[in-house]
C-alpha cells in the first residue's frame, strides 16, 4: 500500500510499504477514506519529538471502512464506516475504567513503554503514528491501518454524514472540547485562548457552546483570527497589541477566568523570552518553547483555571511557577480522552450544533501529502487544515 | 488567655520535666534492646518499602545473586490471576525468554529458556511454597546452569481495584563458561526484563492479548 513516511527533519515521502494485517484478536483493519495532517504532526515534521525512526508511517486523524476484524472483536463488522480515535486504549485497565483513556496502561507495548516511564515516571498510552515513545504504531496517512483494541475505540458513523463532517472526531474536535471542559466554565466567565489553529478554534466553539460569557482569541495570523471572530470570539493580534493589558481591560480588571494554551511546544513567541528559548533549544538545554504558556499563566485571573491542550514533550525553562502558585491557579492538561466524548460530539454534529467543515482549507490526494506538510508548516495563515484522500 | 497558659506551663514545668526524663530513659532502654535485636535494619531503615525498592537488594545467601522485583495492579480477581500463574505451562505466554515449561507433577516442572546464540538451556524447577490465591514460590535445582528462584505474591488492591501482584526473581550466576554465557543472558538488564514480564502478564490478564506494534510479532502464543 502507499503511505506517508518520515525520513528526517522536514523530509516526509509517500512510499510503498507492506499492507497491515490482523495481529491480535481485538484488532481491525480499516481502509482509509479520509485522513488529515494535525498541528502536532508538525512537531514530528520539525523533529521536535524524539524516537521517530526513518520509515515510520505518520498520521493519527483518520477514518474509513472496516475491511477485516479479529476473532476477539464482536462489536465491529466488515463494511462498518468508522472514525478512529488517535489515542489507543484497551478499555479494561484502571485508567480506562475511570474514562482516562489517554492514560491507558496496556496499549503501549512493554518495550517502548520503558522510554516514557523514564521520561514521565509512568508509561503513557499508545498513539497512532506518533513516534516510538507512544508505541511505534503505524499511522493513518496511508491506504490501510491496523487498529488495535478496535472493539473499544472506533465509533461507527452514519452514511448520511460526509467524511468532512466527522473526520475531526478522531482528534481535534474532542481535543478542543476537552480543553474547554477543563476550563470548568461558569456564568459570566471569560475564556482566553492562545492559538487559533484547529484545536484553538474548536476550543473557542466549545467554550461558547458551554456558555462562556466571552471568548477572547489570541494569534497573529489575520485569517485565523478572522475564523475565530466568525465563531463569535473577540480577537487580539499580539503583533499589534499588548496582550496582557488588552485582557485586563476587556475583563474589567479581573482577568480571564480561564486560559487555554492551544499552542504548545513550538510557540512562535512574543518577545525576548522566545529568542532565549530558541537559543537554549539549539544547545539542547531546553526541548519545548513555552512562550504562549508563560503569557497565559500571567494573564489568568487569581484563582483561575489553566487548560493545556497544546502538546509538550520535555522540559521548559523560566516557567512562571511563582505566578501559578501565588495566584492559586488550577492546572488541567493531558492528551485527549477521545473515547469519552465521541457519542456526545457525534450527536451534536448530527443535530448541526457543531460544524467542523469550515476549518478545511485544502483537500489533496495522499500522493501530495509532502506538499501538504510543507504548506501547513510554512503558510499557516491560509492553510488551516489539510485533508488527504488515499 | 495567653498569659494564663504560660502561667500554667511554668507551674507545671517540674512535673513535666521529671516525666520527660523518665520517658527518655525508658525510651533509650527500649531502643537499646531493639538495636541489639536488629542492628543492621535500624541503621539503614528505609521506611515502609518493599524489598525490591531497597538500594542494596535483599540477601538470600547465594554468592552473587541479582534480585529484581516489581509490583503491578491488575484489574482482575486474585483467584483468577493465581490460577493462571500456578499453571506454569502458561508462563511462556508472557515471559519472553522462557520457551517452554513442561509440567511433570503438581510441584515439579522442566523449563527451557533461550540462551545467546540461538541456544537453549533446560533445568528442573520445584515449587517451594504454594498458598492458593496468595503466593507461589519456586526454585531451580542446585545443578541448574543458572540457579534461580521466583516468588509471586497476590494481594487484594484497595477499593475494588483488583489485585496487587508483586514478583521477585533472584538469579545466581555460576562459574564456568556455559554458566557465564547463560548468566549474561539472565543478567541482561534483569530489572527491565522482570518489569516487562509482569507488564505483559497484566496486559494478557486485563485485555486478553499483548500489545504490539510489530506486524505479526509478539502475539500471545497459544
Amino acid at each position: 500500500m502507499r503511505a506517508l513516511t518520515w525520513h528526517g527533519k522536514k523530509d516526509v515521502r509517500v512510499d510503498t510499504v507492506p499492507d497491515p494485517e490482523i495481529v491480535n484478536p481485538r484488532d481491525a483493519i480499516v481502509r482509509i477514506t479520509s485522513t488529515a495532517i494535525c498541528g502536532s504532526d508538525l512537531h514530528l515534521y520539525h523533529a521536535m519529538i524524539p524516537t521517530l525512526q526513518p520509515g515510520d508511517i505518520l498520521g493519527h486523524e483518520f477514518m474509513g471502512e472496516v475491511v477485516d476484524v479479529g476473532r476477539g472483536n464482536t462489536s465491529l463488522k466488515k463494511g462498518d464506516r468508522v472514525v478512529v480515535p488517535f489515542v489507543i486504549a484497551c478499555g479494561k485497565c484502571f485508567f480506562c475504567d475511570r474514562q482516562q483513556f489517554s492514560a491507558c496502561d496496556n496499549s503501549n507495548p512493554v518495550d517502548s513503554a520503558d522510554m516514557s516511564e523514564t521520561l514521565y515516571g509512568y508509561q503513557t498510552s499508545g498513539l497512532f503514528g506518533y513516534s516510538h515513545l507512544t508505541g511505534g504504531y503505524a499511522g493513518g496517512q496511508a491506504e490501510y491501518a491496523r487498529v488495535p483494541f478496535s472493539d473499544v475505540g472506533p465509533i461507527v458513523v452514519p452514511d448520511e454524514l460526509e467524511d468532512d463532517q466527522v473526520l475531526f472526531l478522531s482528534d481535534i474536535l474532542p481535543t478542543g472540547w476537552m480543553a474547554a471542559e477543563n476550563c470548568e466554565i461558569e456564568d459570566g466567565d471569560t475564556v482566553a485562548v492562545w492559538g487559533c489553529g484547529p484545536v484553538g478554534l474548536f476550543a473557542i466553539q466549545s467554550a461558547l457552546l458551554m456558555g462562556a460569557h466571552q471568548v477572547i482569541a489570541i494569534d497573529h495570523y489575520p485569517h485565523r483570527l478572522e475564523l475565530a471572530e466568525k465563531l463569535g470570539a473577540k480577537v487580539i493580534n499580539y503583533k499589534h497589541a499588548n496582550v496582557h493589558k488588552a485582557l485586563v481591560e476587556m475583563t474589567g480588571g479581573i482577568g480571564p477566568d480561564a486560559v487555554i494554551d492551544a499552542v504548545g511546544m513550538e510557540s512562535h513567541g512574543f518577545a525576548l523570552d522566545n529568542v532565549y528559548d530558541r537559543a537554549k533549544e539549539a544547545v539542547m538545554l531546553e526541548t519545548d518553547r513555552p512562550a504562549a504558556l508563560r503569557q497565559a499563566i500571567l494573564a489568568c485571573r487569581k484563582g483561575g483555571r489553566l487548560s493545556m491542550p497544546g502538546v509538550y514533550g520535555g522540559f521548559v525553562d523560566k516557567f512562571p511557577l511563582g505566578a501559578l502558585m501565588e495566584k492559586g491557579l488550577t492546572v488541567r492538561s493531558g492528551q485527549t480522552h477521545v473515547h469519552r466524548y465521541l457519542p456526545k460530539l457525534l450527536e451534536m454534529i448530527r443535530d448541526r450544533r457543531i460544524d467542523t467543515t469550515f476549518l478545511i482549507s485544502h483537500r489533496m490526494p495522499l500522493e501530495e501529502a509532502p506538499q501538504g506538510y510543507r504548506m501547513f508548516a510554512e503558510e499557516q495563515n491560509l492553510t488551516t487544515k489539510v485533508v488527504l484522500k488515499p | 488567655m495567653y498569659r494564663f497558659d504560660r502561667d500554667l506551663e511554668v507551674r507545671r514545668t517540674p512535673a513535666i520535666g521529671l516525666a520527660a526524663v523518665a520517658f527518655a530513659a525508658g525510651a533509650l532502654a527500649v531502643y537499646g534492646v531493639y538495636r541489639a535485636g536488629q542492628p543492621r535494619r535500624r541503621a539503614r531503615y528505609a521506611g515502609h518499602v518493599p524489598d525490591s525498592a531497597l538500594r542494596d537488594g535483599r540477601r538470600l545467601g547465594w554468592r552473587e545473586q541479582t534480585v529484581v522485583g516489581r509490583t503491578v495492579t491488575i484489574a482482575r480477581p486474585r483467584s483468577e490471576l493465581y490460577a493462571f500463574w500456578r499453571d506454569f505451562a502458561n508462563l511462556p505466554r508472557f515471559m519472553e525468554n522462557v520457551r517452554d515449561v513442561a509440567v511433570s507433577d503438581t510441584r515439579r516442572s522442566r523449563w527451557t529458556v533461550a540462551a545467546p546464540g540461538e541456544r537453549e538451556l533446560s533445568f528442573e524447577t520445584t515449587i517451594t511454597e504454594d498458598r492458593p490465591g496468595e503466593l507461589i514460590a519456586w526454585r531451580s535445582d542446585e545443578d541448574a546452569p543458572v540457579r534461580n528462584s521466583g516468588r509471586v505474591v497476590f494481594r487484594d488492591a484497595p477499593d475494588g481495584r483488583g489485585t496487587e501482584v508483586e514478583a521477585t526473581i533472584a538469579y545466581d550466576p555460576p562459574a564456568g563458561a556455559v554458566g557465564r554465557l547463560a548468566a549474561k543472558l539472565f543478567q541482561r538488564e534483569p530489572n527491565i526484563q522482570a518489569r516487562r514480564e509482569l507488564k505483559r502478564f497484566k496486559q494478557l490478564m486485563e485485555t486478553g492479548e499483548i500489545a504490539t506494534a510489530q506486524p505479526g510479532a509478539a502475539a500471545p502464543r497459544a
